[in-house]
């Protein structure tokens, strides 16, 4: 079936609702296409807030937020980037609280806002309350509040269906093949702009808080078009989910005071961030976390994790602004956070790397700067790169917020000027002979196996500390994957919600960000942020300032090219200037200048 | 432990009417039976549909009927439904709604009720510069009805659903309790008005299976009652 849009948003989470929302107010006819009912999207699995310097509670300025959240991604983060969304998420905020968004209240009237980690007052002194937060489930009702204007302003949706090609000839964007899960009919959305907003590729790895449906489907189709995938390193290891499940809880409850505790009862993070303590960015809780494990002094059965202790705190604390993880922890560990220290473990969370874009959401074809005309990506999936090698926490959903916005803007204009590009007759060949091949495929491989292998691999090897040697392990452990996954063979033939073909598919989406991962980070041979490397322990901004760009090596299958693009920093007169290397004897040029890290 | 799941199946391209089968699993007291049916599907019987896509209770895929109750597989632990080794569990799906494929059921319905209901936010006037000031207590009456995931479980277990499908049903109200309890929105009236149809409050005879049935632990029959009182005395 073929249908037609000016605008067409694949995915239906934070940034692509917002998105939608916003290329409707451009006068143009606007279709999102998901792979779940938008309301499933794991946007809604957000816990802890929205940052955005109100000032509800203590001073707050959006220049603090803006350093912190270069800070946070270690300076890898484009310092342009960090401006617009620091100025920007503030109004923001106030537009979802005029959706009828229903935050937790200061007994003021306004909105309440809580500490999260990393976010400081006055360039980093001490930690400030900048989370604006509706209880435990701010994402939850961010994706609601988005999702009822949606259907407000009546935006088209088409649920349950997976995109298995982007269309792209001679550089433009025409649209998008995808598979109806009810029926198995294929059908062909013709588009003069394309917005990619469908989120991450957590299942990768073995223990995550991700949606088993986040499988890096669109960064994949994108890297098999030769187009690159930036910062496919930096993957962030949320430090605390339920132990062995991986089921976030929300770094609100150390912001509400809640302390990380090992085997001994020791506050640990006293030791290695003495002045944020439990509130240190992500990547150094997560390390400081593994670190207490591997030294032995981790509690459980295999002693693999630590605790998080909120028992100090009143119940209707506990009870009232953490309903959520109170209600996770009975259910699944049944331990009361009330009265019982609760197990955590560092489960993969977010991807800081993902499709590159410009600032108004245009994708990057190459390192240099070249567009793919009439595509646009946002959110996790996109790499902007506001959260340079590590993420600061609250500052997803801003970014869904923010940068959906501007993709739908930018794409609503330009589609209302263009010309509908030309669709090819044989547009949907490619995806037709990608599902033939899985259907006809006679191998005695099951993809389940594969998964699992696949992801327990990713986690020793690609994990939260890594060495060369591992990762050149995985290199070959995922060349071999993929050549086996060639022999995957499908029971299920039927058209009607088979699902079993989907999660063939998937997996093989999986295995190309896998690799696309594993190379970037093998490559660079430094630490920084989220990308830890035992055999190279310093950060090294002479040689590393700078964005990998990975792109599919088709000459020689399995490989990856590499190329590299400066970071964006703010120089004098507030003029931004790209960067690729630097020493501390240029400090004085800039207003954020890398400097060491510390908390 | 070993266990053994009775699944209620259905693929109307292949079969005629709804079949049990039976599977045996081993499995751990602690793992989710939405873990039980992955394993029955990656390793035994790739053919088994079903929805799942969080794993933690908060996206609202994985409702079904589990030992004749309404649940998400994702957030009933097997050591809550199964006592012993080889005790058995009945899947089925959630009633009242048309199966597509074993638990997969037509969700369109359901989500045309919750459409009805004009389930969004409507401003009095134009919004102020910053935030809409509300005190704490105002925003704790929406804290209930802003909880719901649409999972269906509580719409899915509702008598007076199954027998007439023109009720909107309780999560439907649910979402419209959201919005007539906000100090904040300004189509109270309108929204009283579409509780006052022939579709919608008046239709609940207070069975609390919703209650009873909600994996978020909404005491959805005391919102509708409410609701009914807002609607009995035109004011939220």
């Amino acid at each position: 079936m073929q249908h037609r849009y000016d605008v067409l948003v694949v995915g239906a989470g934070g940034a692509g609702l917002m998105a939608a929302l916003y290329a409707a107010k451009g006068d143009v006819s606007v279709a999102c296409i998901s792979k779940l009912y938008p309301t499933r999207s794991h946007t809604g699995a957000a816990q802890g807030g929205i940052g955005a310097a109100l000032g509800n509670v203590a001073e707050d300025h959006w220049e603090w937020h803006m350093y912190d959240t270069i800070k946070g991604g270690d300076y890898l983060t484009d310092q342009d980037a960090a401006e617009i969304f620091a100025k920007d998420i503030i109004e923001a905020v106030y537009e979802l609280e005029h959706m009828g968004l229903p935050f937790s209240r200061l007994p003021n009237g306004k909105i309440a806002q809580r500490k999260f980690g990393g976010h400081t007052r006055e360039f980093g002194k001490a930690a400030v309350e900048r989370s604006c937060y509706a209880k435990d489930r701010t994402g939850h009702m961010i994706l609601q509040t988005l999702y009822q204007q949606n259907v407000k302003e009546g935006t088209t949706f088409f649920n349950e269906f997976h995109v298995l090609d982007l269309i792209i000839e001679g550089g433009r964007c025409a649209g998008v093949v995808a598979y109806e899960l009810a029926t198995g009919e294929i059908h062909t959305f013709h588009a003069k702009a394309v917005i990619l907003a469908a989120g991450g590729y957590g299942r990768i790895f073995k223990i995550t808080s991700n949606a088993l449906t986040l499988t890096g489907d669109l960064m994949s189709i994108y890297y098999r078009k030769g187009l690159p995938l930036e910062d496919m390193e930096f993957y962030q290891f949320h430090p605390t989910g339920l132990t062995k499940l991986g089921i976030l809880v929300t770094e609100g409850i150390r912001g509400e005071g809640g302390i990380l505790r090992n085997a001994s009862g020791e506050r640990f993070m006293e030791r290695y961030a003495p002045s944020l303590k439990d509130l240190a960015p992500r990547d150094i809780v997560s390390r400081s976390i593994y670190t207490e494990i591997r030294e032995g002094r981790g509690v459980g059965p295999d002693k693999d994790a630590v605790n998080i202790d909120l028992t100090h705190l009143p119940r209707e604390v506990i009870e009232g602004k953490l309903s959520e993880i109170t209600d996770l922890s009975r259910t699944y560990l049944g331990l009361d956070p009330v009265k019982d220290l609760v197990p955590i473990q560092p489960t993969a969370h977010y991807a800081m790397g993902g499709i590159p874009t410009t600032l108004d959401g245009e994708c990057l074809a190459d390192e240099h700067g070249s567009v793919v005309e009439g595509l646009y990506a946002a959110g996790e999936q996109a790499c902007v790169s506001l959260h340079g090698a590590n993420r600061l926490g609250t500052n997803s959903l801003g970014d869904l917020i923010v940068f959906g916005r501007r993709a739908g803007v930018k794409a609503a204009k330009y589609a209302h000027d263009a010309d509908m590009p030309d669709m090819p007759a044989d547009a949907e060949r490619q995806a037709v002979a990608m599902l033939d091949s899985l259907k006809a495929a006679s191998g005695s491989e099951n993809a389940a196996k594969i998964r699992r292998e696949l992801q327990e691999s990713m986690m020793n090897n690609v994990g939260i500390f890594r060495n060369g040697a591992d990762m050149q392990k995985q290199v070959d452990i995922l060349r071999d994957l993929k050549a086996r996954y060639h022999h995957v063979s499908i029971q299920d033939l039927g058209h009607r919600h088979n699902s079993e073909l989907i999660e063939a598919l998937e997996l093989g989406f999986m295995l190309d960000c896998a690799e696309a991962m594993t190379h970037s980070a093998l490559n660079r041979t430094e630490s920084r942020g989220a990308h830890d490397r035992e055999d190279f322990h310093e950060r090294d901004d002479v040689n590393w300032l700078k964005h990998t760009f990975a792109y599919k090596d088709f000459d020689n299958l399995g490989h990856v090219k590499l190329a590299y693009k400066p970071v964006m920093v703010q120089g004098e007169a507030g003029k931004y200037v790209a960067l690729s290397s630097y020493t501390p004897d240029e400090a004085g040029r800039f207003k954020f200048p890398p400097k060491p890290r510390t908390f | 432990m070993q266990i053994n799941v009775k699944i209620l199946r259905f693929d109307p391209d292949k079969d005629k009417k709804q079949h049990w089968e039976t599977y045996a699993v081993e499995c751990q007291p602690s793992d989710r039976v939405l873990d039980v049916l992955n394993h029955i599907k990656w390793y035994i019987d790739p053919t088994l549909g079903f929805r799942r896509s969080c794993a933690h209770g908060i996206c609202g895929s994985d409702a079904m009927l589990i030992n004749g109750r309404n649940r998400l597989a994702c957030k009933t632990l097997i050591r809550n439904v199964v006592t012993g080794n080889a005790g058995t569990i009945t899947v089925e799906p959630i009633r009242g709604l048309k199966v597509e494929k074993d638990m997969v059921v037509d969700m369109e319905p359901f989500f045309d009720a919750y459409r009805s209901i004009m389930p969004y936010f409507i401003a009095d006037g134009a919004p102020p510069a910053a935030e809409y000031l509300q005190s704490e207590h105002d925003a704790e009456r929406m804290a209930h009805s802003s909880n719901c995931i649409l999972c269906a479980c509580c719409t899915t277990s509702c008598p007076i659903f199954w027998v007439n499908g023109s009720y909107i049903g309780p999560a439907a109200i649910v979402q419209a309790h959201r919005f007539i309890f906000d100090t904040r929105d300004g189509a109270t009236q309108q929204r009283l008005n579409l509780m006052n149809q022939n579709t919608g409050v008046w239709r609940c005879r207070t069975a609390y299976n919703c209650t009873e049935a909600c994996p978020r632990d909404i005491p959805i029959t005391e919102l509708i009652e409410e609701v009914k009182r807002a609607v009995m005395y035109q004011q939220a």
